[in-house]
């Protein structure tokens, strides 16, 4: 079984509490509305390839910065307006994982997407998302072997 | 409608425009059904009066590996409040790609008063037209269906493996990578693979997408349609098709242009797809990129 960093773990722990699957879409488009696209400083489009999040078909976009103290922030870009799983999966991973140490963010694995989203995602959507999650840990493990090889 | 006659499709009543769709929000005798790819666009504002129909939670059998039985159709079609004679309109993202699959589960259950909203919800947005979030509920009713029939629009393996011997054609709707071989499956996600990659030997490679205008999700106009698959792949009116993708929704939106907006006699979607010919011993494949038919 996985462990996942705390912030995140909180999170998979309320949105697993939900039964109702209607309360559960309410939480996870509140998510989605929280999404904050990738600032002009960090990005402008046309966003790079290297930066586009495999098998996304909802356009996603991932970069990671690194701040002062060490720990990493995230930024996202969702092109399809309809992406709402999307925005709500990178709000997600934003809101526990920017802010964290490398470390934190190297430790995730695409299963969150399942217990996020569960029975209720398409293979092709989950593939997409779970792409996004990938790219996430990716980007995060560059920091931790450049920190280990220092 | 008048815009959809001019786009000179084969059968152009199984599509609906998204005004005549504002103007039968109310009628009693059209159900509005949304079915997308992303699980949270209905519940964040759908057509007024619209319901939801989920493909893996309402159209997939929860245990194996196939489509839902005459009784859970009728579950599904009892709780929506729909009659065998009401007209169902489906609409959704991703180009109705979704919407498309929709429309073909239905269409084993023979609901013949079944439409698509073209342009789906892509267009409908762009128009500005009212959503909602509020979910509506209708009274039940007793709905009968025939059983399903997997004979006309659905292939199996075998059928497959005939129609290849015979030289028929095949229409792989995946991506280029997918269809080359370039891509298999993701690492780690050994749901989404296969043990092979590459197509199926003779399959034409024309990606779902390409019948749709990316800019409102509406059909392409028969025209063009047919500079693409008669002209660019080389199938001939007369021919009777198979689509195929991964797990056969994409395939359902091709079989759909080739069946109703093209009028191809017979066209059938291969749902196994990909994950099943991909991972079948013996079957055989072609890697590389592929031709056009000739002859």
């Amino acid at each position: 079984m996985s462990v996942y960093p705390e912030k995140l773990a909180e999170i998979i722990e309320d949105i697993q509490s939900i039964t109702d699957p209607y309360e559960k879409s309410e939480v996870l488009i509140e998510y989605a509305d929280q999404f904050r696209e990738v600032p002009e400083t960090v990005a402008r489009r046309p966003f790079p390839e290297e930066h586009r999040v495999p098998f996304c078909e909802s356009d996603a976009y991932v970069w990671v910065r690194q701040n002062p103290d060490g720990t990493l922030q995230f930024y996202f870009a969702v092109e399809n307006p309809q992406g709402i799983s999307a925005k709500a999966m990178a709000a997600i991973l934003d809101e526990s994982l920017s802010g964290q140490p490398p470390e934190v963010a190297a430790q995730i694995s695409p299963d969150i997407v399942l217990k996020i989203f569960g029975q209720n995602i398409s293979m092709g959507k989950g593939q997409g998302l779970m792409g996004m999650v990938g790219m996430v840990k990716n980007l995060a493990l560059r920091y931790v072997s450049e920190d280990s090889r220092k | 409608m008048s815009d959809i006659l001019k786009k000179g499709y084969a059968h152009s009543e199984v599509l609906v425009s998204t005004e005549w769709v504002e103007q039968h929000i109310n009628d009693p005798n059209v159900r509005i059904i949304e079915s997308n790819e992303d699980p949270l666009l209905y519940a964040s504002g759908h057509i007024p009066g619209a319901v939801h129909v989920d493909w893996t939670a309402d159209l997939n059998d929860q245990v194996r590996r196939d489509y839902i039985q005459k009784e859970q159709f009728e579950e599904l079609m009892s709780r929506i409040g729909v009659t065998p004679d009401m007209t169902v309109v489906f609409y959704g993202d991703k180009n109705n790609w979704w919407a498309c699959y929709a429309f073909w589960v239905f269409q084993l259950f023979q609901h013949k008063n079944a439409k698509i909203m073209d342009g789906g919800r892509l267009k409908w947005e762009k128009e500005g037209r009212p959503l909602t979030r509020e979910v509506p509920t209708y009274p039940r009713t007793e709905y009968r269906a025939p059983e399903r029939d997997d004979s006309q629009i659905r292939a199996f393996r075998e059928q497959v493996m005939e129609h290849l011997k015979a030289g028929r054609p095949l229409v792989d709707v995946r991506s280029p990578e997918e269809y080359t071989g370039e891509r298999l499956h993701m690492e780690g996600y050994p749901n989404e693979g296969a043990l092979r990659g590459g197509h199926i030997p003779g399959a034409v490679n024309v990606p779902w997408s390409r019948a749709a205008n990316p800019d409102d999700g509406t059909f392409k106009p028969a025209d063009d349609l047919r500079k693409i698959y008669l002209e660019e792949q080389g199938l001939r009116p007369d021919d009777e098709v198979i689509a195929y993708c991964r797990i056969g929704e994409r395939s359902s939106h091709t079989w759909f242009v080739l069946k109703y907006l093209l009028g191809f006699p017979k066209v059938r979607n291969y749902d196994g797809s990909w994950t099943e010919w991909g991972n079948l011993v013996g079957a055989p494949v072609e890697k590389g990129p592929g031709k056009p038919r000739s002859g």
